[in-house]
Protein backbone atom coordinates (compact mmCIF):
# COMPACT_ATOMS: atom_id res chain seq x y z
CA UNK A 1 0.00 0.00 0.00
CA UNK A 2 2.69 2.49 0.97
CA UNK A 3 4.98 1.73 -1.93
CA UNK A 4 2.62 2.80 -4.71
CA UNK A 5 4.38 6.11 -5.13
CA UNK A 6 5.99 5.80 -8.46
CA UNK A 7 8.02 8.30 -10.37
CA UNK A 8 4.82 10.05 -11.48
CA UNK A 9 3.82 10.72 -7.91
CA UNK A 10 7.17 12.32 -7.18
CA UNK A 11 7.03 14.44 -10.34
CA UNK A 12 3.52 15.59 -9.44
CA UNK A 13 4.62 16.64 -5.95
CA UNK A 14 7.66 18.50 -7.26
CA UNK A 15 5.50 20.34 -9.80
CA UNK A 16 3.01 21.18 -7.05
CA UNK A 17 5.77 22.59 -4.88
CA UNK A 18 7.07 24.69 -7.79
CA UNK A 19 3.56 25.95 -8.56
CA UNK A 20 2.95 26.95 -4.94
CA UNK A 21 6.31 28.50 -4.15
CA UNK A 22 7.58 29.93 -7.45
CA UNK A 23 5.50 33.14 -7.22
CA UNK A 24 6.57 33.67 -3.62
CA UNK A 25 10.25 33.17 -4.44
CA UNK A 26 9.86 35.29 -7.59
CA UNK A 27 8.56 38.29 -5.69
CA UNK A 28 11.30 37.96 -3.06
CA UNK A 29 14.04 37.85 -5.70
CA UNK A 30 12.68 40.86 -7.56
CA UNK A 31 12.48 42.90 -4.37
CA UNK A 32 16.31 43.01 -4.56
CA UNK A 33 16.34 43.97 -8.24
CA UNK A 34 18.61 46.80 -9.39
CA UNK A 35 16.05 48.27 -11.81
CA UNK A 36 12.35 49.03 -11.91
CA UNK A 37 11.67 46.01 -14.09
CA UNK A 38 9.42 43.25 -12.77
CA UNK A 39 10.69 40.87 -15.42
CA UNK A 40 14.45 41.39 -15.90
CA UNK A 41 17.02 41.18 -13.14
CA UNK A 42 19.67 43.89 -13.20
CA UNK A 43 21.98 43.30 -10.29
CA UNK A 44 21.42 43.39 -6.57
CA UNK A 45 20.23 46.43 -4.70
CA UNK A 46 18.37 47.40 -1.58
CA UNK A 47 16.93 50.56 -3.11
CA UNK A 48 13.32 49.31 -2.99
CA UNK A 49 13.66 48.61 0.71
CA UNK A 50 15.08 52.09 1.23
CA UNK A 51 12.16 53.49 -0.76
CA UNK A 52 9.73 51.47 1.33
CA UNK A 53 11.18 52.58 4.65
CA UNK A 54 11.18 56.22 3.59
CA UNK A 55 7.63 56.03 2.20
CA UNK A 56 5.24 57.40 4.81
CA UNK A 57 2.10 55.68 3.49
CA UNK A 58 3.86 52.31 3.38
CA UNK A 59 5.21 52.62 6.90
CA UNK A 60 1.78 53.71 8.11
CA UNK A 61 0.14 50.75 6.41
CA UNK A 62 2.62 48.40 8.10
CA UNK A 63 1.93 50.05 11.43
CA UNK A 64 -1.86 49.85 11.03
CA UNK A 65 -1.70 46.22 9.89
CA UNK A 66 0.35 45.12 12.90
CA UNK A 67 -1.54 47.29 15.40
CA UNK A 68 -4.93 46.07 14.24
CA UNK A 69 -3.79 42.44 14.03
CA UNK A 70 -2.43 42.54 17.60
CA UNK A 71 -5.43 44.35 19.06
CA UNK A 72 -7.94 42.19 17.18
CA UNK A 73 -6.11 39.03 18.26
CA UNK A 74 -6.08 39.97 21.94
CA UNK A 75 -9.68 41.17 22.01
CA UNK A 76 -11.11 38.31 19.97
CA UNK A 77 -9.15 35.66 21.89
CA UNK A 78 -10.34 36.92 25.28
CA UNK A 79 -13.94 37.50 24.21
CA UNK A 80 -14.11 34.34 22.11
CA UNK A 81 -12.73 32.14 24.90
CA UNK A 82 -15.05 33.57 27.56
CA UNK A 83 -18.02 33.27 25.22
CA UNK A 84 -17.18 29.67 24.41
CA UNK A 85 -16.91 28.84 28.12
CA UNK A 86 -20.25 30.54 28.77
CA UNK A 87 -21.88 28.76 25.85
CA UNK A 88 -20.60 25.37 26.95
CA UNK A 89 -22.70 25.80 30.08
CA UNK A 90 -25.75 27.30 28.41
CA UNK A 91 -28.89 25.66 27.12
CA UNK A 92 -28.50 23.73 23.92
CA UNK A 93 -30.87 25.98 21.97
CA UNK A 94 -28.92 29.11 22.78
CA UNK A 95 -25.65 27.38 21.95
CA UNK A 96 -26.96 26.19 18.60
CA UNK A 97 -28.31 29.62 17.67
CA UNK A 98 -25.02 31.32 18.52
CA UNK A 99 -23.02 28.69 16.62
CA UNK A 100 -25.24 29.11 13.56
CA UNK A 101 -24.96 32.89 13.58
CA UNK A 102 -21.22 32.57 14.16
CA UNK A 103 -20.93 30.48 11.03
CA UNK A 104 -22.36 33.31 8.93
CA UNK A 105 -19.14 35.34 8.61
CA UNK A 106 -17.13 32.13 8.18
CA UNK A 107 -19.37 30.85 5.37
CA UNK A 108 -20.39 34.13 3.76
CA UNK A 109 -18.35 35.51 0.89
CA UNK A 110 -16.08 38.15 2.38
CA UNK A 111 -17.44 40.80 0.06
CA UNK A 112 -20.93 40.31 1.53
CA UNK A 113 -19.60 40.67 5.08
CA UNK A 114 -17.68 43.75 3.93
CA UNK A 115 -20.60 45.61 2.39
CA UNK A 116 -22.88 44.63 5.29
CA UNK A 117 -20.47 46.21 7.76
CA UNK A 118 -19.98 49.23 5.52
CA UNK A 119 -23.73 49.93 5.54
CA UNK A 120 -23.99 49.15 9.25
CA UNK A 121 -21.25 51.60 10.21
CA UNK A 122 -22.76 54.34 8.12
CA UNK A 123 -26.26 53.58 9.46
CA UNK A 124 -25.15 54.11 13.04
CA UNK A 125 -22.96 57.01 12.03
CA UNK A 126 -19.45 55.84 12.91
CA UNK A 127 -16.78 57.51 10.81
CA UNK A 128 -14.84 55.03 8.75
CA UNK A 129 -11.20 54.62 9.73
CA UNK A 130 -9.04 52.84 12.28
CA UNK A 131 -11.95 52.20 14.64
CA UNK A 132 -14.25 50.63 12.08
CA UNK A 133 -11.44 48.49 10.72
CA UNK A 134 -10.63 47.22 14.22
CA UNK A 135 -14.32 46.53 14.98
CA UNK A 136 -14.66 44.62 11.70
CA UNK A 137 -11.55 42.56 12.38
CA UNK A 138 -12.72 41.67 15.88
CA UNK A 139 -16.08 40.72 14.34
CA UNK A 140 -14.65 38.22 11.88
CA UNK A 141 -11.94 36.88 14.22
CA UNK A 142 -14.12 35.91 17.20
CA UNK A 143 -16.00 33.13 15.34
CA UNK A 144 -12.68 31.42 14.54
CA UNK A 145 -11.60 31.60 18.18
CA UNK A 146 -14.91 30.13 19.32
CA UNK A 147 -14.65 27.42 16.66
CA UNK A 148 -11.25 26.34 17.90
CA UNK A 149 -11.98 26.61 21.65
CA UNK A 150 -15.39 24.87 21.59
CA UNK A 151 -14.14 21.33 20.81
CA UNK A 152 -11.65 21.52 23.68
CA UNK A 153 -14.43 22.49 26.08
CA UNK A 154 -16.58 19.61 24.96
CA UNK A 155 -13.99 17.10 26.14
CA UNK A 156 -13.67 18.88 29.48
CA UNK A 157 -15.10 17.50 32.71
CA UNK A 158 -17.61 20.18 33.81
CA UNK A 159 -17.49 18.96 37.40
CA UNK A 160 -13.89 20.08 37.90
CA UNK A 161 -14.70 23.78 38.00
CA UNK A 162 -17.68 23.11 40.23
CA UNK A 163 -15.53 21.05 42.55
CA UNK A 164 -12.98 23.88 42.75
CA UNK A 165 -15.72 26.33 43.66
CA UNK A 166 -17.13 23.94 46.26
CA UNK A 167 -13.66 23.91 47.78
CA UNK A 168 -13.75 27.67 48.10
CA UNK A 169 -12.39 28.98 44.81
CA UNK A 170 -14.05 32.10 43.44
CA UNK A 171 -15.57 31.74 39.96
CA UNK A 172 -12.70 33.81 38.60
CA UNK A 173 -10.14 31.48 40.19
CA UNK A 174 -11.98 28.43 38.90
CA UNK A 175 -12.01 29.96 35.44
CA UNK A 176 -8.35 30.95 35.43
CA UNK A 177 -6.86 27.99 37.30
CA UNK A 178 -9.08 25.09 36.28
CA UNK A 179 -10.75 25.75 32.92
CA UNK A 180 -8.25 27.91 31.02
CA UNK A 181 -5.18 25.66 31.54
CA UNK A 182 -7.08 22.71 30.11
CA UNK A 183 -8.15 24.48 26.94
CA UNK A 184 -4.92 26.39 26.31
CA UNK A 185 -4.07 24.58 23.04
CA UNK A 186 -7.47 25.57 21.62
CA UNK A 187 -7.04 29.17 22.77
CA UNK A 188 -3.57 29.39 21.23
CA UNK A 189 -4.61 27.97 17.88
CA UNK A 190 -7.62 30.30 17.89
CA UNK A 191 -5.32 33.25 18.55
CA UNK A 192 -3.00 32.19 15.74
CA UNK A 193 -5.86 31.91 13.27
CA UNK A 194 -7.21 35.27 14.41
CA UNK A 195 -3.83 36.93 13.98
CA UNK A 196 -3.20 35.64 10.49
CA UNK A 197 -6.79 36.28 9.37
CA UNK A 198 -6.50 39.86 10.52
CA UNK A 199 -2.96 40.36 9.25
CA UNK A 200 -3.83 39.05 5.78
CA UNK A 201 -7.30 40.49 5.41
CA UNK A 202 -8.04 42.53 2.34
CA UNK A 203 -11.68 42.39 1.25
CA UNK A 204 -13.42 43.34 4.51
CA UNK A 205 -10.81 45.98 5.43
CA UNK A 206 -11.12 47.47 1.95
CA UNK A 207 -14.83 48.13 2.42
CA UNK A 208 -14.81 49.38 6.02
CA UNK A 209 -11.78 51.63 5.96
CA UNK A 210 -11.64 55.31 5.26
CA UNK A 211 -9.95 58.52 6.28
CA UNK A 212 -6.66 57.40 4.72
CA UNK A 213 -6.25 54.40 7.00
CA UNK A 214 -4.83 51.58 4.87
CA UNK A 215 -3.45 48.20 5.72
CA UNK A 216 -0.77 46.44 3.69
CA UNK A 217 -3.27 44.54 1.52
CA UNK A 218 -5.22 47.65 0.57
CA UNK A 219 -1.97 49.41 -0.28
CA UNK A 220 -0.81 46.56 -2.51
CA UNK A 221 -4.20 46.59 -4.24
CA UNK A 222 -4.23 50.31 -4.91
CA UNK A 223 -0.55 50.52 -5.87
CA UNK A 224 -0.46 47.46 -8.12
CA UNK A 225 -2.09 49.40 -10.95
CA UNK A 226 1.28 51.02 -11.67
CA UNK A 227 4.69 49.36 -11.73
CA UNK A 228 6.14 49.95 -8.31
CA UNK A 229 8.89 47.61 -7.15
CA UNK A 230 8.51 48.84 -3.58
CA UNK A 231 5.47 46.57 -3.47
CA UNK A 232 7.87 43.64 -3.91
CA UNK A 233 9.85 44.81 -0.90
CA UNK A 234 6.65 45.26 1.09
CA UNK A 235 5.43 41.81 0.03
CA UNK A 236 8.74 40.25 1.00
CA UNK A 237 8.44 41.90 4.41
CA UNK A 238 4.92 40.47 4.79
CA UNK A 239 6.10 37.00 3.80
CA UNK A 240 9.03 37.23 6.22
CA UNK A 241 6.81 38.36 9.09
CA UNK A 242 4.23 35.59 8.64
CA UNK A 243 6.99 32.99 8.23
CA UNK A 244 8.58 34.24 11.45
CA UNK A 245 5.27 33.97 13.31
CA UNK A 246 4.77 30.43 12.00
CA UNK A 247 8.30 29.39 12.94
CA UNK A 248 7.86 30.84 16.42
CA UNK A 249 4.55 29.02 16.85
CA UNK A 250 6.19 25.77 15.83
CA UNK A 251 9.44 26.17 17.71
CA UNK A 252 8.26 27.50 21.08
CA UNK A 253 6.34 24.32 21.98
CA UNK A 254 9.38 22.26 20.95
CA UNK A 255 11.69 24.25 23.22
CA UNK A 256 9.19 24.07 26.05
CA UNK A 257 8.92 20.34 25.66
CA UNK A 258 12.68 19.95 25.68
CA UNK A 259 12.93 22.06 28.83
CA UNK A 260 10.19 20.06 30.43
CA UNK A 261 11.98 16.83 29.55
CA UNK A 262 15.22 18.14 30.97
CA UNK A 263 13.41 19.20 34.12
CA UNK A 264 11.83 15.79 34.43
CA UNK A 265 15.21 14.18 33.99
CA UNK A 266 16.81 16.31 36.69
CA UNK A 267 13.93 15.54 39.04
CA UNK A 268 14.43 11.86 38.42
CA UNK B 1 -23.60 24.89 38.15
CA UNK B 2 -24.53 27.64 35.74
CA UNK B 3 -22.21 30.31 37.07
CA UNK B 4 -20.41 30.94 33.79
CA UNK B 5 -23.47 31.15 31.58
CA UNK B 6 -23.72 34.88 31.76
CA UNK B 7 -20.25 35.59 30.41
CA UNK B 8 -21.47 34.77 26.92
CA UNK B 9 -24.24 37.38 27.02
CA UNK B 10 -22.14 40.39 25.95
CA UNK B 11 -21.06 38.51 22.86
CA UNK B 12 -24.65 37.63 21.97
CA UNK B 13 -25.44 41.34 21.96
CA UNK B 14 -22.31 42.10 19.91
CA UNK B 15 -23.12 39.29 17.49
CA UNK B 16 -26.63 40.63 16.95
CA UNK B 17 -25.26 44.06 16.17
CA UNK B 18 -22.20 43.15 14.12
CA UNK B 19 -23.31 39.99 12.30
CA UNK B 20 -27.10 39.92 12.16
CA UNK B 21 -27.83 43.63 11.68
CA UNK B 22 -25.50 44.07 8.66
CA UNK B 23 -27.10 41.05 6.96
CA UNK B 24 -30.55 42.51 7.56
CA UNK B 25 -29.36 45.85 6.17
CA UNK B 26 -28.33 44.15 2.92
CA UNK B 27 -31.79 42.61 2.56
CA UNK B 28 -33.46 45.90 3.47
CA UNK B 29 -31.42 47.92 0.96
CA UNK B 30 -31.94 45.34 -1.78
CA UNK B 31 -35.71 45.73 -1.59
CA UNK B 32 -35.93 49.50 -1.23
CA UNK B 33 -35.37 52.45 -3.53
CA UNK B 34 -32.37 54.67 -3.45
CA UNK B 35 -32.24 57.90 -1.55
CA UNK B 36 -34.75 57.12 1.17
CA UNK B 37 -33.82 58.06 4.68
CA UNK B 38 -34.12 55.68 7.56
CA UNK B 39 -37.67 56.64 8.47
CA UNK B 40 -39.45 56.19 5.15
CA UNK B 41 -38.91 53.03 3.16
CA UNK B 42 -40.29 52.45 -0.27
CA UNK B 43 -40.23 48.78 -1.05
CA UNK B 44 -39.53 47.74 -4.59
CA UNK B 45 -38.24 44.96 -6.81
CA UNK B 46 -36.71 47.50 -9.20
CA UNK B 47 -33.12 46.63 -8.20
CA UNK B 48 -33.60 43.02 -9.18
CA UNK B 49 -35.47 43.89 -12.37
CA UNK B 50 -32.67 46.23 -13.36
CA UNK B 51 -30.14 43.44 -13.02
CA UNK B 52 -32.06 40.78 -14.91
CA UNK B 53 -33.16 43.12 -17.70
CA UNK B 54 -29.69 44.35 -18.49
CA UNK B 55 -27.73 42.16 -20.90
CA UNK B 56 -24.44 43.58 -19.61
CA UNK B 57 -25.07 42.40 -16.06
CA UNK B 58 -26.37 39.04 -17.21
CA UNK B 59 -23.19 38.60 -19.24
CA UNK B 60 -21.11 39.39 -16.18
CA UNK B 61 -23.09 36.88 -14.13
CA UNK B 62 -22.66 34.23 -16.81
CA UNK B 63 -18.91 34.89 -17.06
CA UNK B 64 -18.50 34.76 -13.28
CA UNK B 65 -20.30 31.43 -13.11
CA UNK B 66 -18.31 29.94 -16.00
CA UNK B 67 -15.02 31.02 -14.44
CA UNK B 68 -16.00 29.75 -11.00
CA UNK B 69 -17.10 26.40 -12.41
CA UNK B 70 -13.93 26.10 -14.54
CA UNK B 71 -11.79 26.92 -11.49
CA UNK B 72 -13.63 24.34 -9.41
CA UNK B 73 -13.33 21.62 -12.06
CA UNK B 74 -9.60 22.27 -12.53
CA UNK B 75 -9.10 22.23 -8.75
CA UNK B 76 -10.78 18.81 -8.53
CA UNK B 77 -8.85 17.37 -11.48
CA UNK B 78 -5.48 18.61 -10.19
CA UNK B 79 -6.21 18.47 -6.48
CA UNK B 80 -7.41 14.89 -6.37
CA UNK B 81 -4.21 13.27 -7.74
CA UNK B 82 -2.08 15.52 -5.52
CA UNK B 83 -4.09 14.61 -2.42
CA UNK B 84 -4.00 10.95 -3.44
CA UNK B 85 -0.23 10.90 -3.84
CA UNK B 86 0.21 12.68 -0.50
CA UNK B 87 -2.05 10.13 1.20
CA UNK B 88 0.22 7.30 0.01
CA UNK B 89 3.15 8.49 2.12
CA UNK B 90 3.93 7.46 5.67
CA UNK B 91 2.33 9.65 8.35
CA UNK B 92 5.42 11.72 9.03
CA UNK B 93 5.96 12.62 5.38
CA UNK B 94 2.23 13.21 4.98
CA UNK B 95 2.44 15.81 7.70
CA UNK B 96 5.32 17.53 5.91
CA UNK B 97 3.52 17.48 2.57
CA UNK B 98 0.32 18.83 4.10
CA UNK B 99 2.41 21.60 5.63
CA UNK B 100 3.85 22.31 2.17
CA UNK B 101 0.30 22.76 0.85
CA UNK B 102 -0.88 24.80 3.83
CA UNK B 103 2.04 27.21 4.22
CA UNK B 104 1.29 29.41 1.19
CA UNK B 105 -2.30 29.91 2.37
CA UNK B 106 -0.95 31.68 5.46
CA UNK B 107 0.62 34.31 3.25
CA UNK B 108 -1.46 37.25 2.12
CA UNK B 109 -3.58 36.25 -0.87
CA UNK B 110 -3.24 39.64 -2.45
CA UNK B 111 0.54 39.51 -2.31
CA UNK B 112 0.58 36.05 -3.88
CA UNK B 113 -1.78 37.16 -6.63
CA UNK B 114 0.30 40.24 -7.27
CA UNK B 115 3.36 38.01 -7.71
CA UNK B 116 1.75 36.39 -10.74
CA UNK B 117 1.51 39.78 -12.49
CA UNK B 118 5.27 39.85 -13.01
CA UNK B 119 5.48 36.21 -14.02
CA UNK B 120 2.72 36.49 -16.62
CA UNK B 121 3.82 39.74 -18.24
CA UNK B 122 4.67 39.86 -21.95
CA UNK B 123 8.39 39.89 -21.16
CA UNK B 124 7.97 37.85 -18.01
CA UNK B 125 9.63 34.58 -17.08
CA UNK B 126 7.12 32.34 -18.89
CA UNK B 127 7.33 34.31 -22.12
CA UNK B 128 11.14 34.39 -21.91
CA UNK B 129 10.99 30.63 -21.76
CA UNK B 130 8.64 30.55 -24.75
CA UNK B 131 10.96 32.76 -26.78
CA UNK B 132 13.84 30.39 -25.97
CA UNK B 133 11.97 27.59 -27.71
CA UNK B 134 11.10 29.95 -30.52
CA UNK B 135 7.54 30.86 -29.66
CA UNK B 136 6.50 34.47 -29.88
CA UNK B 137 5.32 36.27 -26.79
CA UNK B 138 1.92 34.93 -25.85
CA UNK B 139 -0.42 37.34 -24.14
CA UNK B 140 -0.95 35.82 -20.70
CA UNK B 141 -1.64 38.68 -18.34
CA UNK B 142 -5.09 40.28 -18.60
CA UNK B 143 -6.69 37.18 -20.05
CA UNK B 144 -9.31 34.73 -18.81
CA UNK B 145 -6.47 32.21 -18.52
CA UNK B 146 -4.68 34.45 -16.02
CA UNK B 147 -7.83 34.93 -13.95
CA UNK B 148 -8.52 31.20 -13.75
CA UNK B 149 -4.85 30.50 -13.02
CA UNK B 150 -4.93 33.01 -10.16
CA UNK B 151 -8.07 31.46 -8.72
CA UNK B 152 -6.75 27.90 -8.99
CA UNK B 153 -3.49 29.02 -7.39
CA UNK B 154 -5.25 30.66 -4.46
CA UNK B 155 -7.98 28.12 -3.82
CA UNK B 156 -6.58 24.68 -4.71
CA UNK B 157 -4.98 24.17 -1.26
CA UNK B 158 -8.50 23.99 0.26
CA UNK B 159 -9.43 21.27 -2.23
CA UNK B 160 -6.26 19.25 -1.62
CA UNK B 161 -6.64 19.43 2.16
CA UNK B 162 -10.29 18.37 2.11
CA UNK B 163 -9.68 15.41 -0.20
CA UNK B 164 -6.58 14.40 1.73
CA UNK B 165 -8.52 14.38 5.01
CA UNK B 166 -11.24 12.15 3.58
CA UNK B 167 -8.62 9.80 2.07
CA UNK B 168 -6.78 9.38 5.35
CA UNK B 169 -10.02 8.80 7.24
CA UNK B 170 -10.77 5.88 4.96
CA UNK B 171 -10.58 2.40 6.43
CA UNK B 172 -7.55 0.82 4.75
CA UNK B 173 -8.79 -2.71 5.39
CA UNK B 174 -11.52 -2.08 2.83
CA UNK B 175 -8.85 -1.90 0.13
CA UNK B 176 -7.29 -5.12 1.33
CA UNK B 177 -10.71 -6.75 1.29
CA UNK B 178 -11.28 -5.56 -2.28
CA UNK B 179 -7.90 -6.97 -3.26
CA UNK B 180 -8.65 -10.29 -1.56
CA UNK B 181 -11.90 -10.45 -3.46
CA UNK B 182 -10.00 -10.18 -6.73
CA UNK B 183 -10.28 -6.48 -7.59
CA UNK B 184 -7.32 -5.00 -9.42
CA UNK B 185 -5.96 -1.59 -8.48
CA UNK B 186 -8.12 0.36 -10.90
CA UNK B 187 -11.25 -1.45 -9.81
CA UNK B 188 -10.59 -1.01 -6.11
CA UNK B 189 -9.84 2.67 -6.69
CA UNK B 190 -13.02 3.25 -8.67
CA UNK B 191 -15.30 1.20 -6.43
CA UNK B 192 -13.81 1.76 -2.98
CA UNK B 193 -11.47 4.75 -2.73
CA UNK B 194 -13.29 7.15 -5.02
CA UNK B 195 -16.79 6.77 -3.53
CA UNK B 196 -15.41 6.98 0.00
CA UNK B 197 -13.45 10.15 -0.72
CA UNK B 198 -16.38 11.87 -2.42
CA UNK B 199 -17.47 13.78 0.72
CA UNK B 200 -14.02 15.39 0.75
CA UNK B 201 -14.36 16.32 -2.91
CA UNK B 202 -17.78 17.85 -2.26
CA UNK B 203 -16.65 19.98 0.67
CA UNK B 204 -13.59 20.96 -1.37
CA UNK B 205 -15.90 22.06 -4.18
CA UNK B 206 -17.88 24.34 -1.88
CA UNK B 207 -14.68 25.76 -0.42
CA UNK B 208 -13.38 26.61 -3.91
CA UNK B 209 -16.58 27.65 -5.66
CA UNK B 210 -17.63 30.14 -3.00
CA UNK B 211 -14.55 32.38 -3.05
CA UNK B 212 -14.18 31.90 -6.81
CA UNK B 213 -17.63 33.21 -7.61
CA UNK B 214 -17.30 36.23 -5.31
CA UNK B 215 -13.65 37.17 -5.87
CA UNK B 216 -13.02 40.66 -7.12
CA UNK B 217 -9.32 41.38 -6.69
CA UNK B 218 -8.10 38.39 -8.72
CA UNK B 219 -9.98 39.53 -11.86
CA UNK B 220 -8.86 43.10 -11.22
CA UNK B 221 -5.16 42.26 -10.85
CA UNK B 222 -4.81 39.43 -13.36
CA UNK B 223 -7.70 40.22 -15.72
CA UNK B 224 -6.98 43.91 -15.94
CA UNK B 225 -9.16 46.92 -15.21
CA UNK B 226 -11.63 46.05 -17.95
CA UNK B 227 -12.19 42.52 -16.69
CA UNK B 228 -15.45 42.56 -14.76
CA UNK B 229 -16.89 39.76 -12.66
CA UNK B 230 -19.88 39.92 -10.33
CA UNK B 231 -17.65 40.85 -7.39
CA UNK B 232 -16.29 43.82 -9.32
CA UNK B 233 -19.82 45.02 -10.06
CA UNK B 234 -20.63 44.93 -6.35
CA UNK B 235 -17.40 46.76 -5.54
CA UNK B 236 -18.23 49.49 -8.09
CA UNK B 237 -21.75 49.94 -6.76
CA UNK B 238 -20.50 50.46 -3.23
CA UNK B 239 -17.27 52.35 -3.68
CA UNK B 240 -17.67 54.24 -6.98
CA UNK B 241 -21.30 54.72 -8.03
CA UNK B 242 -22.65 54.72 -4.48
CA UNK B 243 -25.80 52.82 -5.43
CA UNK B 244 -26.03 50.69 -2.31
CA UNK B 245 -29.53 49.44 -3.09
CA UNK B 246 -28.52 47.99 -6.42
CA UNK B 247 -25.27 46.65 -4.93
CA UNK B 248 -27.18 44.94 -2.14
CA UNK B 249 -29.55 43.36 -4.64
CA UNK B 250 -26.61 41.95 -6.63
CA UNK B 251 -25.04 40.59 -3.43
CA UNK B 252 -28.33 38.90 -2.59
CA UNK B 253 -28.49 37.34 -6.06
CA UNK B 254 -24.94 36.08 -5.58
CA UNK B 255 -25.77 34.73 -2.12
CA UNK B 256 -28.78 32.87 -3.48
CA UNK B 257 -26.63 31.29 -6.20
CA UNK B 258 -24.07 30.20 -3.61
CA UNK B 259 -26.70 28.78 -1.26
CA UNK B 260 -28.33 26.89 -4.14
CA UNK B 261 -25.03 25.40 -5.30
CA UNK B 262 -24.17 24.35 -1.74
CA UNK B 263 -27.56 22.72 -1.40
CA UNK B 264 -26.99 20.86 -4.68
CA UNK B 265 -23.52 19.78 -3.57
CA UNK B 266 -24.93 18.40 -0.33
CA UNK B 267 -27.55 16.46 -2.27
CA UNK B 268 -24.92 14.89 -4.51
CA UNK B 269 -22.92 14.13 -1.40
CA UNK B 270 -25.74 12.19 0.18
CA UNK B 271 -26.76 10.04 -2.79
CA UNK B 272 -23.54 8.07 -3.44
CA UNK B 273 -23.14 7.32 0.25
CA UNK B 274 -26.57 5.79 0.49
CA UNK B 275 -25.88 3.99 -2.77
CA UNK B 276 -22.63 2.57 -1.45
CA UNK B 277 -24.29 1.47 1.76
CA UNK B 278 -27.01 -0.28 -0.19
CA UNK B 279 -24.72 -2.23 -2.48
CA UNK B 280 -22.54 -3.30 0.41
CA UNK B 281 -25.50 -4.74 2.30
Amino acid sequence: MKQKNGLWGKILLVLTAIFFYAPIVYIMIFSFNGSRSLTKLNGFSLQWYEKMFSDRTMMQAIFYTIAIALLATVISTVVGTLTAIGLSRSKKILRNVVEQVNNLPVMNPEIVTGIGLLMFFSAIGIKKGFGTMLLAHVMFCIPYVILSVMPKLRSLDPNLADAAMDLGATPLQALWKIIVPQITPGILSGALIAFTMSFDDFVISYFVTGNGVNNISILVYTMSKRVNPSINALSTLVIAMITLVLIMINIIPMIQEKRKKRKDETVL
Amino acid sequence: MKSFQRISYPYILWMTLMIVAPMLLIVLYAFTTQGNDVTTFRFTLENFARFFQDAVFLDVLKRSLIIAVATTVICVLLGYPIAYVIAQHNPKNQMRLVLMVTLPTWINMLVRTYAWMGILQDDGIINSFFSLVGLGPVKLLHTTFAVILGMVYNFIPFMILQIHTSLTKMDQSLLEAAEDLGANRVESFLRVTLPLSLPGVISGITLVFLPAVSSFFIPKLLGGGQYVLIGNVIETQFLTSGDWNFGSAISLIMAVIIILSMYLAKKVDRSPESLGGGSKG
